[in-house]
Protein backbone atom coordinates (compact mmCIF):
# COMPACT_ATOMS: atom_id res chain seq x y z
CA UNK A 1 0.00 0.00 0.00
CA UNK A 2 2.74 2.62 1.44
CA UNK A 3 4.69 1.65 -2.25
CA UNK A 4 1.92 2.52 -4.20
CA UNK A 5 1.47 6.02 -2.61
CA UNK A 6 4.92 6.98 -3.03
CA UNK A 7 4.80 5.60 -7.25
CA UNK A 8 1.58 7.91 -6.80
CA UNK A 9 3.29 10.52 -5.64
CA UNK A 10 6.63 10.28 -8.04
CA UNK A 11 4.31 9.91 -11.08
CA UNK A 12 1.64 13.17 -10.13
CA UNK A 13 4.69 15.19 -9.28
CA UNK A 14 6.41 14.07 -12.88
CA UNK A 15 3.13 14.77 -14.43
CA UNK A 16 3.12 18.29 -12.78
CA UNK A 17 6.93 19.17 -14.16
CA UNK A 18 5.76 17.46 -17.67
CA UNK A 19 2.38 19.37 -17.83
CA UNK A 20 4.51 22.74 -17.22
CA UNK A 21 6.79 22.01 -19.72
CA UNK A 22 4.00 20.81 -22.38
CA UNK A 23 2.19 24.08 -21.54
CA UNK A 24 4.75 26.47 -22.29
CA UNK A 25 5.96 24.56 -25.34
CA UNK A 26 5.16 26.88 -28.32
CA UNK A 27 5.69 25.34 -31.72
CA UNK A 28 8.40 27.00 -33.43
CA UNK A 29 8.07 28.82 -36.58
CA UNK A 30 11.25 28.88 -38.26
CA UNK A 31 14.96 26.85 -37.89
CA UNK A 32 17.24 27.68 -34.94
CA UNK A 33 20.53 29.43 -36.03
CA UNK A 34 22.47 26.14 -35.89
CA UNK A 35 19.51 23.83 -37.58
CA UNK A 36 19.31 26.38 -40.76
CA UNK A 37 23.69 26.12 -40.92
CA UNK A 38 23.04 22.27 -40.88
CA UNK A 39 20.37 22.70 -43.41
CA UNK A 40 22.31 25.19 -45.95
CA UNK A 41 25.46 23.47 -45.54
CA UNK A 42 24.94 19.94 -46.02
CA UNK A 43 23.58 19.81 -49.32
CA UNK A 44 25.60 23.17 -50.42
CA UNK A 45 29.49 21.70 -49.01
CA UNK A 46 29.03 17.94 -48.49
CA UNK A 47 26.68 17.09 -51.59
CA UNK A 48 24.19 15.08 -49.55
CA UNK A 49 20.76 15.78 -50.09
CA UNK A 50 19.56 13.83 -46.74
CA UNK A 51 20.94 16.63 -44.15
CA UNK A 52 20.34 14.05 -41.62
CA UNK A 53 22.90 11.56 -42.65
CA UNK A 54 25.08 14.40 -43.02
CA UNK A 55 24.86 15.75 -39.65
CA UNK A 56 25.23 11.87 -38.49
CA UNK A 57 28.05 11.22 -40.76
CA UNK A 58 30.01 13.85 -41.44
CA UNK A 59 30.11 16.54 -38.66
CA UNK A 60 28.41 14.72 -35.82
CA UNK A 61 30.50 11.27 -36.78
CA UNK A 62 32.91 11.30 -34.43
CA UNK A 63 29.41 10.71 -31.81
CA UNK A 64 28.28 8.16 -34.54
CA UNK A 65 31.49 6.36 -33.69
CA UNK A 66 30.94 6.16 -29.96
CA UNK A 67 27.42 5.52 -30.50
CA UNK A 68 28.55 2.05 -32.39
CA UNK A 69 31.29 1.88 -29.69
CA UNK A 70 28.31 1.58 -26.89
CA UNK A 71 26.34 -0.90 -29.63
CA UNK A 72 29.45 -2.94 -29.30
CA UNK A 73 29.35 -2.59 -25.60
CA UNK A 74 25.92 -3.88 -25.70
CA UNK A 75 26.91 -6.91 -27.83
CA UNK A 76 29.44 -7.81 -25.90
CA UNK A 77 27.61 -7.49 -22.24
CA UNK A 78 24.74 -9.93 -23.80
CA UNK A 79 27.33 -12.59 -25.29
CA UNK A 80 29.17 -12.14 -21.54
CA UNK A 81 25.52 -12.85 -19.69
CA UNK A 82 24.16 -15.30 -22.25
CA UNK A 83 27.49 -17.31 -23.96
CA UNK A 84 28.76 -18.83 -20.85
CA UNK A 85 25.53 -20.89 -20.48
CA UNK A 86 25.75 -21.60 -24.21
CA UNK A 87 28.91 -24.01 -23.50
CA UNK A 88 28.61 -27.73 -23.52
CA UNK A 89 25.46 -27.28 -25.74
CA UNK A 90 24.41 -30.38 -27.53
CA UNK A 91 27.11 -32.67 -24.99
CA UNK A 92 24.98 -34.32 -22.67
CA UNK A 93 22.27 -36.80 -23.97
CA UNK A 94 19.78 -35.12 -22.10
CA UNK A 95 20.03 -32.10 -23.96
CA UNK A 96 20.48 -33.24 -26.92
CA UNK A 97 17.06 -34.78 -26.77
CA UNK A 98 15.63 -31.33 -26.04
CA UNK A 99 16.77 -29.84 -29.48
CA UNK A 100 14.39 -27.13 -30.08
CA UNK A 101 11.79 -27.70 -32.64
CA UNK A 102 11.30 -27.35 -36.06
CA UNK A 103 9.34 -24.06 -37.20
CA UNK A 104 6.23 -24.81 -39.11
CA UNK A 105 5.70 -25.20 -42.86
CA UNK A 106 4.27 -21.50 -43.48
CA UNK A 107 7.39 -19.89 -41.15
CA UNK A 108 10.12 -21.72 -43.29
CA UNK A 109 8.23 -21.04 -47.02
CA UNK A 110 8.17 -17.74 -45.99
CA UNK A 111 11.96 -17.19 -44.48
CA UNK A 112 12.70 -18.47 -47.96
CA UNK A 113 10.82 -15.57 -49.61
CA UNK A 114 11.74 -12.82 -47.37
CA UNK A 115 15.20 -12.81 -46.28
CA UNK A 116 16.59 -12.88 -49.60
CA UNK A 117 13.99 -9.89 -50.49
CA UNK A 118 14.35 -8.24 -46.83
CA UNK A 119 18.51 -8.20 -47.62
CA UNK A 120 17.90 -6.39 -50.69
CA UNK A 121 15.78 -3.68 -49.18
CA UNK A 122 18.65 -3.46 -46.44
CA UNK A 123 21.06 -2.88 -49.05
CA UNK A 124 18.93 -0.18 -50.67
CA UNK A 125 18.09 1.86 -47.19
CA UNK A 126 21.88 1.70 -46.75
CA UNK A 127 23.26 2.81 -50.12
CA UNK A 128 20.51 5.72 -50.73
CA UNK A 129 20.80 6.82 -46.84
CA UNK A 130 22.72 10.23 -48.62
CA UNK A 131 19.74 10.96 -51.07
CA UNK A 132 16.63 9.78 -49.67
CA UNK A 133 15.79 8.24 -46.41
CA UNK A 134 17.72 6.08 -45.00
CA UNK A 135 21.33 5.44 -43.84
CA UNK A 136 23.51 2.83 -41.96
CA UNK A 137 21.76 2.06 -38.83
CA UNK A 138 18.61 1.67 -40.28
CA UNK A 139 19.79 -0.83 -42.58
CA UNK A 140 21.67 -2.65 -39.91
CA UNK A 141 18.33 -2.68 -38.12
CA UNK A 142 16.71 -4.34 -40.98
CA UNK A 143 19.79 -6.64 -41.45
CA UNK A 144 19.49 -8.53 -38.39
CA UNK A 145 15.62 -8.60 -38.71
CA UNK A 146 16.41 -10.56 -41.39
CA UNK A 147 18.81 -12.88 -39.48
CA UNK A 148 16.32 -12.99 -36.69
CA UNK A 149 13.40 -14.44 -39.24
CA UNK A 150 16.09 -16.91 -39.94
CA UNK A 151 16.56 -18.01 -36.93
CA UNK A 152 13.19 -18.45 -35.98
CA UNK A 153 12.43 -20.22 -39.55
CA UNK A 154 15.19 -22.86 -38.72
CA UNK A 155 16.52 -23.20 -35.14
CA UNK A 156 19.26 -25.40 -36.21
CA UNK A 157 20.83 -22.76 -38.41
CA UNK A 158 23.94 -21.70 -36.16
CA UNK A 159 24.79 -17.56 -36.99
CA UNK A 160 28.65 -18.06 -37.55
CA UNK A 161 29.92 -15.92 -34.95
CA UNK A 162 33.37 -15.61 -36.16
CA UNK A 163 32.37 -14.25 -39.31
CA UNK A 164 30.24 -11.98 -38.09
CA UNK A 165 32.81 -10.42 -35.96
CA UNK A 166 35.66 -10.69 -38.11
CA UNK A 167 33.41 -8.48 -40.27
CA UNK A 168 32.37 -6.05 -37.74
CA UNK A 169 36.18 -5.34 -36.43
CA UNK A 170 37.13 -5.14 -40.15
CA UNK A 171 33.84 -2.23 -41.10
CA UNK A 172 34.90 -0.46 -38.01
CA UNK A 173 38.68 -0.03 -38.68
CA UNK A 174 37.92 0.63 -41.99
CA UNK A 175 35.67 3.64 -40.84
CA UNK A 176 38.10 4.89 -38.49
CA UNK A 177 41.01 4.78 -41.02
CA UNK A 178 38.70 6.46 -43.42
CA UNK A 179 38.00 9.16 -40.48
CA UNK A 180 41.87 9.64 -40.50
CA UNK A 181 41.63 10.29 -43.80
CA UNK A 182 39.86 13.07 -43.25
CA UNK A 183 41.88 14.50 -40.76
CA UNK A 184 44.63 13.85 -43.39
CA UNK A 185 43.27 15.11 -46.34
CA UNK A 186 40.28 17.29 -45.76
CA UNK A 187 39.12 19.37 -42.88
CA UNK A 188 39.09 17.38 -39.86
CA UNK A 189 38.44 13.81 -38.45
CA UNK A 190 35.60 12.30 -40.24
CA UNK A 191 35.25 14.46 -42.87
CA UNK A 192 33.94 13.17 -45.80
CA UNK A 193 35.28 15.41 -48.68
CA UNK A 194 38.29 12.96 -48.89
CA UNK A 195 36.50 12.00 -52.01
CA UNK A 196 34.99 14.06 -55.48
CA UNK A 197 31.54 15.45 -53.88
CA UNK A 198 30.33 14.51 -57.37
CA UNK A 199 26.64 15.29 -59.10
CA UNK A 200 23.88 16.36 -56.08
CA UNK A 201 21.77 13.67 -55.66
CA UNK A 202 23.71 10.94 -57.85
CA UNK A 203 23.79 7.70 -56.47
CA UNK A 204 27.70 8.06 -56.30
CA UNK A 205 28.10 11.29 -54.43
CA UNK A 206 28.17 13.42 -51.56
CA UNK A 207 32.18 12.17 -51.10
CA UNK A 208 32.69 9.63 -48.47
CA UNK A 209 29.37 9.57 -46.79
CA UNK A 210 28.19 6.61 -48.68
CA UNK A 211 31.34 4.10 -48.00
CA UNK A 212 30.69 5.31 -44.35
CA UNK A 213 26.76 4.66 -44.96
CA UNK A 214 27.88 1.23 -45.77
CA UNK A 215 30.75 0.64 -43.13
CA UNK A 216 27.78 1.66 -40.33
CA UNK A 217 25.17 -0.34 -41.96
CA UNK A 218 27.55 -3.54 -42.13
CA UNK A 219 28.86 -2.81 -38.11
CA UNK A 220 25.18 -2.58 -36.82
CA UNK A 221 24.19 -5.40 -38.49
CA UNK A 222 26.68 -7.61 -37.54
CA UNK A 223 26.22 -6.32 -34.18
CA UNK A 224 22.38 -6.65 -33.83
CA UNK A 225 22.65 -9.76 -35.69
CA UNK A 226 25.09 -11.43 -32.99
CA UNK A 227 23.14 -9.77 -30.12
CA UNK A 228 19.55 -11.86 -31.68
CA UNK A 229 21.74 -14.82 -32.04
CA UNK A 230 22.60 -15.29 -28.08
CA UNK A 231 18.78 -14.48 -27.43
CA UNK A 232 18.37 -18.33 -28.98
CA UNK A 233 16.46 -20.81 -26.38
CA UNK B 1 -0.62 22.89 -32.71
CA UNK B 2 0.51 19.00 -34.16
CA UNK B 3 3.95 19.00 -32.43
CA UNK B 4 2.10 19.96 -28.92
CA UNK B 5 -0.36 16.81 -29.80
CA UNK B 6 2.82 14.90 -30.27
CA UNK B 7 4.67 15.97 -27.30
CA UNK B 8 2.04 15.58 -24.67
CA UNK B 9 1.93 11.72 -26.50
CA UNK B 10 5.16 11.46 -25.48
CA UNK B 11 5.31 12.96 -22.40
CA UNK B 12 2.41 10.50 -21.42
CA UNK B 13 4.16 7.55 -22.05
CA UNK B 14 7.31 8.71 -20.22
CA UNK B 15 4.94 8.85 -17.33
CA UNK B 16 2.91 5.57 -17.86
CA UNK B 17 6.38 4.03 -18.32
CA UNK B 18 7.73 5.45 -15.14
CA UNK B 19 4.29 4.23 -13.52
CA UNK B 20 4.94 0.35 -14.80
CA UNK B 21 8.35 0.84 -13.47
CA UNK B 22 7.28 1.52 -9.95
CA UNK B 23 4.39 -0.38 -9.35
CA UNK B 24 5.28 -4.01 -11.20
CA UNK B 25 7.41 -6.73 -10.00
CA UNK B 26 7.92 -9.07 -12.76
CA UNK B 27 11.22 -7.91 -14.23
CA UNK B 28 9.99 -8.62 -17.67
CA UNK B 29 6.74 -5.67 -16.93
CA UNK B 30 9.82 -3.72 -15.94
CA UNK B 31 11.66 -4.04 -19.27
CA UNK B 32 8.76 -3.29 -20.93
CA UNK B 33 7.91 -0.27 -18.98
CA UNK B 34 11.66 0.93 -19.52
CA UNK B 35 11.25 0.62 -23.35
CA UNK B 36 7.86 2.73 -23.30
CA UNK B 37 9.47 5.65 -21.55
CA UNK B 38 12.66 5.54 -23.71
CA UNK B 39 9.90 5.32 -26.36
CA UNK B 40 7.98 8.59 -25.38
CA UNK B 41 11.28 10.71 -24.80
CA UNK B 42 11.67 9.85 -28.27
CA UNK B 43 8.68 11.02 -29.74
CA UNK B 44 8.96 14.10 -27.11
CA UNK B 45 12.25 14.65 -28.42
CA UNK B 46 11.12 14.45 -32.48
CA UNK B 47 8.28 16.82 -31.70
CA UNK B 48 10.54 19.70 -30.20
CA UNK B 49 12.12 19.79 -33.59
CA UNK B 50 9.34 20.53 -35.59
CA UNK B 51 8.71 23.64 -37.35
CA UNK B 52 5.36 24.64 -38.52
CA UNK B 53 4.18 23.72 -42.07
CA UNK B 54 7.92 21.78 -42.22
CA UNK B 55 8.79 18.96 -44.12
CA UNK B 56 11.66 16.21 -43.44
CA UNK B 57 15.14 18.06 -44.28
CA UNK B 58 15.61 15.98 -47.70
CA UNK B 59 16.24 18.35 -50.45
CA UNK B 60 14.74 16.63 -53.81
CA UNK B 61 12.14 17.75 -56.40
CA UNK B 62 9.51 18.53 -52.95
CA UNK B 63 12.00 20.43 -51.37
CA UNK B 64 14.41 22.43 -53.15
CA UNK B 65 17.82 24.33 -51.65
CA UNK B 66 16.19 27.31 -51.55
CA UNK B 67 13.32 26.77 -49.63
CA UNK B 68 15.11 24.71 -47.75
CA UNK B 69 15.85 26.62 -44.55
CA UNK B 70 12.21 28.39 -44.33
CA UNK B 71 10.16 24.58 -44.84
CA UNK B 72 12.34 22.47 -43.38
CA UNK B 73 12.19 20.64 -39.95
CA UNK B 74 15.09 20.56 -37.50
CA UNK B 75 17.09 17.80 -38.39
CA UNK B 76 19.33 17.46 -35.11
CA UNK B 77 16.58 16.12 -33.45
CA UNK B 78 16.15 13.20 -35.58
CA UNK B 79 19.84 12.34 -36.23
CA UNK B 80 20.06 12.40 -32.42
CA UNK B 81 16.34 9.85 -32.36
CA UNK B 82 18.18 7.54 -35.09
CA UNK B 83 20.86 6.61 -32.86
CA UNK B 84 18.73 6.78 -29.72
CA UNK B 85 16.48 4.06 -31.19
CA UNK B 86 19.25 1.48 -31.62
CA UNK B 87 21.15 2.32 -28.64
CA UNK B 88 17.54 1.75 -26.71
CA UNK B 89 17.18 -1.59 -28.92
CA UNK B 90 20.63 -2.57 -27.75
CA UNK B 91 20.14 -1.73 -24.02
CA UNK B 92 17.12 -3.48 -24.06
CA UNK B 93 19.09 -6.47 -24.93
CA UNK B 94 21.08 -6.28 -22.14
CA UNK B 95 18.02 -5.60 -19.64
CA UNK B 96 16.94 -9.44 -21.31
CA UNK B 97 19.88 -10.83 -20.72
CA UNK B 98 20.05 -10.05 -17.18
CA UNK B 99 16.60 -10.97 -16.61
CA UNK B 100 17.43 -14.49 -18.48
CA UNK B 101 20.72 -15.04 -16.25
CA UNK B 102 18.65 -13.65 -13.25
CA UNK B 103 15.90 -16.20 -13.84
CA UNK B 104 18.36 -18.81 -14.06
CA UNK B 105 19.37 -18.15 -10.45
CA UNK B 106 16.20 -18.10 -8.09
CA UNK B 107 13.80 -19.50 -11.11
CA UNK B 108 11.66 -16.89 -10.99
CA UNK B 109 11.10 -13.17 -12.52
CA UNK B 110 9.84 -11.51 -9.61
CA UNK B 111 11.81 -9.04 -8.23
CA UNK B 112 10.85 -9.54 -4.85
CA UNK B 113 12.81 -12.46 -4.59
CA UNK B 114 15.99 -11.05 -5.82
CA UNK B 115 16.94 -9.23 -2.22
CA UNK B 116 20.96 -9.46 -1.68
CA UNK B 117 21.53 -5.95 -3.13
CA UNK B 118 18.08 -4.30 -0.94
CA UNK B 119 19.07 -2.21 1.84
Amino acid sequence: MMRKISAVLVVVFFGLVFSSLAINFTERQSLRPLAESYVKLVPQDLGAPNVITGILLTYRGFDTLGEVAALFMAAAAVGLLLGTSDKGRGGSPAELSERPKPSSEIVQSGAQILVPLISIFAAYIIMNGHRSAGGGFQGGAVIASSVLLLVLASPRYRVDLDFFSMTESAAGVIFVLVGIAGLIFAGGFLDSRVLPIGQFGAFISAGAIPILSVLLGVKVGCELSVIVDRFRA
Amino acid sequence: MTSGVVLVTGLALILIGMWGLLTHRNILRIVIAFSLMGTGTHIMIVATGYVTNGTAPIIDRALTLSEAPARAVDPIPSALVVTAIVIGLAVTAVMLAYAIRLYQSKKTLSIDSFTESKW
